[in-house]
């Protein structure tokens, strides 16, 4: 090793994670079955919301500049819903992580979800640990070829479905699968299930622990979010040091004792005893079988402490609790642990702050929503200009209004102005137009122009109102606007 | 640079090789980067200079390398909008051949006309008219409800196309006697009918002399009351409107030397189409009048 030339980049090394079975393990299967389950299957489920709407339940229409998620149906205008998603998103990884620790990157993280699944497929086809590394080791046969073609193989497959089901989300899935099917998708489509496709196979398959150490950022502040009582995993060093393999010493001891017995050879018989309680007295519970090193999908070595890399997965939990079961010894010499020692701690200052903001915008978000109205009204005032001195000795100004029909029929509405006197309100336009019969067409933007008359005023500028009603309804919206006049 | 043959040095404390750099007695550690990050900085080295092949990238003395795809915004841009203009070209000929009434009740090509109108209206007659069609002093406001020449369709359709004291041989064409630079009218007269002017709008009494010079030199062309007359494109005198001012001082200055505007003549620099347009945008601008019905 010393006499290699230093080295600054590095070849990456690939890890071998054997199997695993155990508490976590389980909940790592059941969370990726859920999880992937969840992706794969949403898509086609469907939604009705009556024949000017589409029934898929969750959608991004890009075309039609539509949301939809099951009873919410969200417009451009309300773009801020998904700014309030993000900040809950963000805010709920923030009060999780400072809970449980990095249980996000263990257990739910697409990164790991995916490579997980890709390390199913692997050991599968090619074997557990131990036979993997020796199928890589060993010179290419057919057997190698074979086995190695069918891994990458299935993994593209898998890459094709993630890419697949992307696509579901902002098409009709049914006609998009029945397209794919046909080989008749746009290119803008195809592109988007080559490059998901691709970049599954490269994260899930090649990539895997790199993009946890080298690319991922919010690894890399989650320790902003740690403290003393943030639940990580934690190897009892004062149980398992020092560690050693103390199972065969104590099993020669045993066989040594055992024959001094036979031989009644009290002397030996003492000096294997003494023997055996010294290496009892100085031995810790880690026998170093490197079980929990074999099993870390991040290939490090937990009992060295907390490291950057640990995503805290708890699959080195589950690997030496197997292993203590065996030697009799009890579990959780690698547990989840707060650094304090202390049980869960939930009453902490950074808590309340995570919690308040979640609680602050989940009430504003849940607010806006149950007061969302099916109609709402812009108005934009002309600039250009400003206003229009009549002959009459009125003044005129010009108004852009939309009226926008969020429900799913026909509707017709009636516009009324509010603060100013003497007021009247006309369409530009030259085919007859009443403010009071102004029809929009089912889930879409009706635009009319207006004109307001209204005697000359005191203020130069006024501040005035419209108000929208669904004639059929009375369900109304306002919006504030100005009126503006020659100086005086 | 390194020496090769030199053993790598480690650290005590962590046990990491250093890379040999020493700062006050302070070693720098070498934690080794990914090797893939190297290629993939690498590979996009290569990208970059294939993109200086093929892309215009480098500044030289004259300009810059046009790369071997001879690409350019200018020639996207082009191609964009030679599109748009062929789009354009099936509306313009519609609007060609039909008359103003058609297009009118055609949703599509009155949506048309009305944009095509509002670009043309800002290169051609915003210098005197303003961009909003606002107008100013001496420059008729286009979005009020008073025409000295008349509002319909087809009255702002010909005023465009044969423009107002312009020359043209259809222009419609009047003046304004000088009252008070020819003499006809003397300081105080004018004054008088001044004051008589602005009572028809403020409704002021004034006296009877100012009156009676109005029958006798006013009446003719601005009609009793101040009605004004389109077809000598007199201004009404009884509104809120004045194109010169409606002061006093404005309105005498007006009496006693006179401005008449002029609007030139478009339809020797504009096609026919682009008249039509302006004339479609300038009626939708809230003053438009409705055209009488055809006998």
């Amino acid at each position: 090793m010393a006499d290699e030339p230093i080295q600054f980049f590095a070849k990456q090394k690939k890890i071998y994670p054997r199997r695993v079975w155990g508490r976590y393990r389980k909940i790592k299967w059941v969370a990726m079955i859920a999880l992937l389950g969840i992706y794969y299957g949403a898509p086609w489920l469907r939604w009705h919301r009556g024949e000017h709407a589409p029934d898929q339940a969750i959608l991004i229409d890009m075309s039609g500049h539509r949301g939809y998620f099951f009873g919410i149906e969200i417009w451009p205008q309300e773009v801020y819903y998904i700014t309030g998603i993000l900040i809950l998103a963000a805010v709920s990884l923030f009060f999780v992580t400072s809970l449980f620790g990095r249980v996000w990157c263990g257990y739910a993280c697409p990164q790991t979800v995916w490579t997980d699944l890709f390390v199913w497929v692997e050991r599968i086809i090619q074997g557990d640990r131990n036979a993997r590394k020796k199928l890589d080791e060993s010179p290419w046969t057919i057997g190698k070829i074979y086995k190695k073609t069918l891994t990458h193989f299935i993994w593209l497959l898998i890459g094709l479905c993630t890419g697949g089901a992307w696509v579901f989300y902002f098409n009709d899935t049914p006609t998009l699968a029945d397209q794919i099917l046909h080989l008749d998708v746009p290119w803008s489509t195809a592109s988007w299930i080559f490059g998901l496709t691709f970049s599954t196979y490269i994260m899930a398959g090649c990539a895997r622990e790199q993009v946890c150490t080298y690319m991922c950022p919010y690894a890399r502040f989650q320790s902003a979010m740690f403290d003393a009582n943030t639940l990580i995993i934690a190897y009892d060093q004062q149980r398992g040091e020092p560690r050693g393999k103390w199972k065969q010493k104590a099993e020669y001891l045993a066989r040594a004792a055992g024959k001094a017995i036979y031989q009644a050879d009290t002397a030996s018989l003492l000096k294997e005893a003494k023997t055996a309680i010294e290496l009892q007295q100085s031995s810790g519970h880690c026998i170093d079988c490197d079980s929990c090193v074999v099993v870390c999908p991040m290939g490090i070595d937990i009992r060295e402490g907390l490291q950057m890399e640990c995503i805290a997965c708890g699959l080195c939990v589950d690997a030496c609790n197997s292993v203590m079961d065996k030697i009799n010894l009890p579990r959780g010499l690698i547990r989840y642990e707060t650094e304090n020692k202390t049980p869960l701690k939930l009453l902490r200052p950074r808590n309340f702050w995570y919690a308040g903001i979640l609680a602050l915008v989940g009430c504003v978000m849940l607010y806006t929503l149950l007061h969302r109205l099916p109609v709402e009204i812009n108005v934009i005032h002309d600039r250009n200009p400003l206003f229009v001195q009549m002959s009459a000795g009125e003044i005129r100004n010009g108004y852009t209004l939309h009226i926008l029909n969020k429900t799913h029929e026909d509707r017709q509405y009636a516009v009324t102005l509010e603060g100013l006197d003497g007021a009247t309100l006309k369409a530009e336009t030259n085919h007859e137009l009443q403010p009071d019969h102004l029809d929009v067409f089912a889930d879409s933007v009706g635009q009319f122009r207006f004109f307001v008359l209204a005697p000359k005023q005191s203020n130069h500028r006024r501040d005035i109102r419209f108000i929208v009603t669904e004639t059929q309804t009375q369900v109304s919206a306002d919006k504030d606007s100005i009126f503006v006049g020659p100086n005086q | 640079m390194v020496d090769p043959k030199k053993p790598v040095e480690r650290d005590e404390i962590s046990g990491a090789e250093t890379t040999g750099h020493e700062w006050d007695g302070i070693k720098e550690l070498n934690i080794p980067a990914p090797r893939w990050w190297l290629i993939v900085f690498l590979l996009c080295c290569i990208w970059a200079a294939g993109y200086w092949v093929l892309y215009p990238a480098w500044p030289t003395l004259s300009g810059n390398t046009q790369g071997l795809k001879h690409w350019s915004k200018y020639k996207k841009l082009e191609a964009e909008q030679g599109e748009i203009i062929a789009r354009r070209g099936e509306f313009a000929t519609k609007i060609k051949a039909s008359s103003l009434a058609e297009i009118q009740n055609d949703p599509n090509l009155y949506a048309f006309a009305v944009s095509g109108g509002r670009a043309a209206f800002k290169e051609n007659c915003a210098a005197c008219h303003g961009t909003g069609a606002q107008g100013g002093h001496g420059y008729p406001n286009l979005n009020d409800d008073d025409w000295l020449w008349g509002g319909t369709l087809e009255d702002i359709y010909s005023t465009i196309r044969t423009g107002i004291r312009s020359g043209h041989e259809e222009a419609r064409t009047s003046q304004m006697p000088a009252f008070g630079r020819d003499g006809i009218l003397k300081a105080e007269q004018i004054s008088d009918v001044a004051d008589y002017v602005l009572s028809f709008s403020n409704g002021k009494p004034t006296n009877e002399k100012g009156a009676a010079i109005y029958k006798q030199n006013c009446v003719a062309c601005h009609g009793e009351g101040g009605v004004g007359n389109r077809a000598l494109g007199a201004p009404k005198l009884a509104d809120a409107i004045w194109l010169y001012g409606g002061d006093k001082a404005s309105i005498v200055r007006q009496i006693t030397n006179p401005r008449m505007g002029v609007m030139p003549t478009w339809e020797s620099r504009l096609p026919d189409e682009t008249i039509k347009q302006l004339a479609i945008y300038v009626h939708s601008l809230g003053g438009g009048e409705a055209s009488p019905p055809v006998k």
